[in-house]
């Protein structure tokens, strides 16, 4: 039996969905450790861009930030993290993910608003608008475009990085393809190749749905310069 | 907090210990050697596989939304699932990380290296065209070296993430450094064992990344006098 054949019979088996630690349980954890990293990730990242952009200083730290954390393999902070303080679980995993969630999260809240046409920001201060209230007003609508893009940039990068957390036994999709592995290639073909699929398959999902996500959130008006917003934010992220 | 007195107290696994640097040299040498391989490998076919396809896409535009569309397709497949869709197939070798390596570098080259033929102004087409350059003269001495910038970007983005991405090869059994991090976790999390992998692992990616800087700087002096 060729691997296909193997992976298609594993995955019609409905054991493997609904046994505990199979299918089912797997993709609940994925999802959840995936949706607290964004999470946290947004917490950090969007004040901070926000801020950088609001006051026009730091680009140079955000290019830095993204930079650097490209260099660093997933797997080190995945098992570093466990053995400080912050003992072994979910927590390590939710925050080491979260760690490279952060540079498109903060790119694209920078470029978001230092995009923003400064007749507008000159109008909204001739009108009288104190700094915060610019940024909420003004600034912040005219962003949405870039911080959606960014969020769905970084939400697809977490879900596909979950995968690795199941190297240091953190749970998710990937632990299906690790075990297949630790059966062996003639016995675990099938799951090896099985549990590929639905990791593709759940990070192209996200990436689908948030694209949509993206859509609907944009203010029509705004909907035309949304392709310009993915394609300067990706610059500034590479820059 | 009784964790963090437990670990002050624990001198059997310090962070970072020249002793098993020292009795473990010769395993730290081949894992950055292999590392260093591989991420070579990768992306130098990743390039000879981007810059045709970026080529393409530049001359012909109906072709550039299908061929970022695939390449970013590819990228978005997590590498893990990547490594598994190849394993099964060509076993436990260094061709099936290398592949997973080159289809994820390949997006981050073609992305770069079309952003950089795009940039050329229309008039230096229009100067070309009257010099009588033909369509690969033009792109050989007019478009590639003025698309330098953009092409080195694209392989250095390419180089530093591909050294991050090998480690995750160790699922196979070729992940250079990863080795080193993976195998001091589950030698009882050997703490010297881990940080020495991820260190050297991003200490390569910076020297990469410096190599192929100072490449650019000598390829495109134009730049830098603009510059300045």
């Amino acid at each position: 039996m060729n691997p296909v054949q193997q992976a298609v019979q594993w995955l019609n088996d409905p054991l493997n969905w609904t046994i505990p630690g199979g299918i089912l349980d797997r993709l609940g954890e994925h999802l959840t450790i995936s949706a607290a990293a964004v999470v946290l990730g947004c917490l950090v990242a969007w004040p901070v861009g926000l801020f950088l952009g609001h006051t026009g200083r730091g680009g140079s730290v955000v290019v830095l930030i993204s930079n650097l954390t490209l260099a660093i393999p997933t797997i080190a902070l995945l098992t570093i993290l466990p053995l400080t303080f912050l003992g072994f679980g979910q927590k390590p995993v939710i925050i080491a993910l979260a760690v490279f969630a952060v540079p498109p999260l903060l790119a694209n809240a920078y470029t978001g608003l230092r995009e923003v046409d400064p007749e507008a920001r000159d109008a909204a201060r001739g009108m009288g608008l104190s700094g915060g209230q610019l940024l909420r007003r003004v600034e912040l609508p005219l962003a949405v475009p870039y911080l959606a893009a960014g969020f769905r940039t970084a939400a697809v990068q977490v879900v596909a990085t979950a995968a690795l957390a199941s190297f240091v036994n953190g749970g998710g999709l990937g632990q299906i393809i690790s075990a297949g592995f630790g059966l062996g290639m003639s016995v675990g073909g099938g799951q090896i190749l099985a549990g590929g699929v639905l990791v593709a398959l759940l990070a192209l999902a996200v990436e689908g749905i948030l694209a949509v996500v993206e859509r609907i959130v944009t203010p029509r008006p705004l909907r035309r310069t949304r392709r310009l917003a993915d394609r300067r934010a990706a610059a500034v992220g590479e820059a | 907090m009784s964790f963090r007195l437990i670990y002050r107290e624990d001198p059997g696994n310090p962070w970072f210990s020249w002793q098993y640097v020292r009795d473990n040299s010769d395993t730290i040498v081949a894992a950055l050697r292999e590392h260093a391989t591989l991420t070579v490998q990768a992306v130098v076919i990743a390039a000879l596989l981007a810059m045709p396809l970026a080529v393409l896409a530049y001359w012909f535009r109906s072709l550039t939304g299908p061929i970022l569309a695939l390449s970013g397709v590819l990228y978005t497949i997590p590498s893990l699932a990547l490594f598994a869709f190849i394993a099964p197939y060509l076993g436990l070798g260094t061709s099936t990380v290398l592949i997973g390596l080159v289809l994820y570098a390949l997006l981050l080259i073609i992305r770069n290296v079309l952003a950089g033929l795009n940039q050329i102004p229309a008039e230096v087409h229009d100067a070309a065209q009257g010099m009588g350059y033909g369509r690969w003269g033009r792109l050989l001495r007019i478009d590639l070296p003025l698309a330098l910038p953009g092409i080195l970007t694209g392989l250095r983005l390419a180089t530093v993430s591909t050294v991050a991405l090998v480690t995750v090869g160790v699922l196979v059994g070729h992940g250079g450094l990863g080795q080193l991090i993976l195998g001091g976790f589950r030698n009882n999390t050997y703490r010297a064992e881990i940080v020495t992998g991820a260190v050297l692992s991003v200490a390569l990616a910076l020297v990469l990344d410096l190599l192929l800087a100072t490449a650019g700087r000598l390829l495109t002096p134009w730049t830098r006098r603009s510059a300045s």
